[in-house]
């Protein structure tokens, strides 16, 4: 059996053939013709008109504050988590699983609720006695929403990579005289840095081409990027200029898996 | 790591905030399905009205099989795909298997859009008609990763002599690997069913490229009710769902703690 058992990979190789590889073909064939089939660069370079660019842009940037964000308020909690011993990793893990359970269109709508003008937050801010924060479809109120529904994507990385790291390496530092800062940039931080890695990129990807986000949490006043694709595909019905656009987008994704992988290399 | 047992006051309410934020929509969510205010704006008093109109609702029902029937179908497949492909692997040569896993690499790092769109492509020239079937062929085409990513890891911790040790004792392979890998590899395909199960539930961005019109699932369906206003029943199911599932992994988290308290 042992010989044979690289032809059992054939249903999966079909399958992926099929459905990854060829509708990936498609978008660069249509991002690459015009309506009469024939050869064109336009459609990439529609992302420089004026609109289009302002949403990249916009995109870009979100996502960036989003992930960076994310990243600050999930290290500590991937620190507290992995040094907690004695819990099972499992449940922690499905801590942040199960809020995937409640639809997650229906978690990010709750937000409008609790955001609102004379919403709950809002509500209790008033209470206090404290100004009311006016964020509700505005940026701000997207990467709320980005950084919501990314953030175990960014805590499960690190917890794996973190839980993973030797205290005996740690307790050398400190015999070796290390500080806590020391024994924190110099083992704790390099040797997490592959989590970061996966969990920049979970984070980073799904909220540059969110529409839902923006859709949900911007009023529709705030465009992204992923709003003008699914535009020309559900509304404009125009295929090429959407596909255009994907690749544009898809550079985007290209780009950051390769300074990731380079990333990777060095550790 | 360091490993303290116990988290000092800082530590824990640290991570009473994250908390917080990550199950405050929750709590509201539950809170909207108990209110007898049609808008989700202001509270209306409690009702348990939302509960029972839920259960005449058809299109929200009808949403609901669909999306569990999707689930369970694609993560099934998905499964038998994923685990067949692991086993595979296991005998491949190295340059190949990298490609393969590249290739596995793509769904999983690519933007749902954009997986979403060339599915979308992919049907129409081949002529597909939208509904159930593009849907699912969808679900398991992103679910498969999940699958292969969960039992692979488990394929390298295999200890083949076991293997061989069944087929010198007179099991044929098909036999020997019923009876000796597949258990072996049942942690990791179960775990990884479970993870296509919650995503394919979870999704909406690429059913909603692929599903074409007459057909929802509750996300698609949520998403057309943004506009005019949900229906409280959609809270109500949430909640059931929600409720059910957390009733269900506090049980199986209990249960194995508890047994190896009694072994010890």
């Amino acid at each position: 059996m042992n010989s044979k058992k690289h032809l059992l990979a054939a249903p999966y190789a079909a399958w992926a053939a099929i459905f990854i590889i060829v509708p990936l073909g498609m978008i660069l064939y249509y991002g690459l013709t015009d309506k009469s089939g024939s050869f064109t660069l336009e459609n990439l370079l529609a992302i420089a008109s004026p609109g289009h660019a302002r949403s990249l842009w916009r995109s870009v940037w979100l996502s960036l504050i989003s992930t960076a964000v994310c990243f600050l308020l999930a290290y500590p909690l991937a620190m507290i988590l992995a040094g907690k011993k004695g819990r099972n990793g499992s449940f922690i893990i499905l801590i942040f699983i199960l809020p995937m359970w409640m639809n997650f269109l229906l978690r990010t709508l709750a937000w409008q609720t609790l955001l609102e003008k004379t919403g709950v937050i809002n509500s209790i801010l008033a209470f206090l006695g404290l100004p009311a924060l006016k964020i509700i479809n505005t940026p701000s109120a997207i990467v709320l929403g980005m950084v919501y529904n990314f953030l175990p994507f960014m805590v499960l990385p690190l917890y794996n990579a973190l839980s993973k790291i030797d205290e005996n390496v740690i307790h050398a530092a400190k015999d070796l005289g290390a500080n806590k800062i020391q024994t924190f940039f110099r083992i704790i931080l390099p040797l997490s840095v592959p989590g970061i890695i996966s969990g920049i990129t979970m984070v980073f990807v799904p909220a540059l081409t969110t529409f839902v986000i923006s859709t949900l949490l911007g009023g529709s006043k705030v465009l992204l990027i992923g709003n003008i694709i699914e535009q020309e595909f559900t509304q404009a019905g125009n295929w090429h200029l959407g596909s255009g656009l994907s690749i544009v987008l898809m550079v985007f994704i290209l780009i950051n898996m390769v300074v990731t992988a380079l990333f990777d290399k060095e550790e | 790591m360091k490993r303290n047992k116990t988290m000092t006051i800082t530590q824990k309410i640290y991570v009473a905030l994250i908390f917080i934020f990550l199950y405050a929509p929750i709590v509201t969510l539950i809170v909207l399905s108990f209110n007898a205010s049609k808008t989700r704006a202001k509270w209306g008093g409690f009702t348990l009205k939302w509960y029972v109109s839920l259960l005449q609702d058809e299109t929200i029902l009808d949403a609901l099989g669909t999306t569990l029937l999707i689930a369970f179908l694609s993560a099934l497949t998905a499964a038998v795909i994923g685990t067949i492909a692991c086993i595979a692997m296991s005998g491949m040569k190295r340059r190949s298997r990298a490609v393969l896993m590249g290739i596995t690499n793509i769904p999983m790092l690519n933007a749902d859009i954009v997986t979403g769109i060339s599915l979308m492509l992919l049907f129409i020239s081949l002529g597909f008609r939208f509904g159930f079937g593009t849907i699912l062929l969808s679900h398991i085409t992103f679910n498969i990763p999940y699958v292969i990513l969960s039992v692979l890891p488990r394929m390298k911790q295999l200890n083949p002599s076991v293997y061989e040790a069944a087929l010198d004792l007179g099991a044929s392979p098909l036999f020997a690997f019923f009876k000796v890998t597949l258990p072996d590899l049942m942690p990791g395909i179960l775990s990884g069913f479970l993870m296509a199960f919650t995503m394919s539930l979870d999704d909406f961005i690429i059913t909603h490229f692929t599903k074409g019109s007459g057909l929802n699932t509750l996300s698609t369906k949520i998403y057309t009710e943004v506009r005019k206003g949900i229906k409280p029943e959609m809270y109500a199911l949430s909640t059931i769902i929600f409720v059910t599932v957390l009733v269900l992994l506090i049980l199986v988290n209990i249960t194995p703690e508890k047994a190896q308290k009694e072994n010890i």
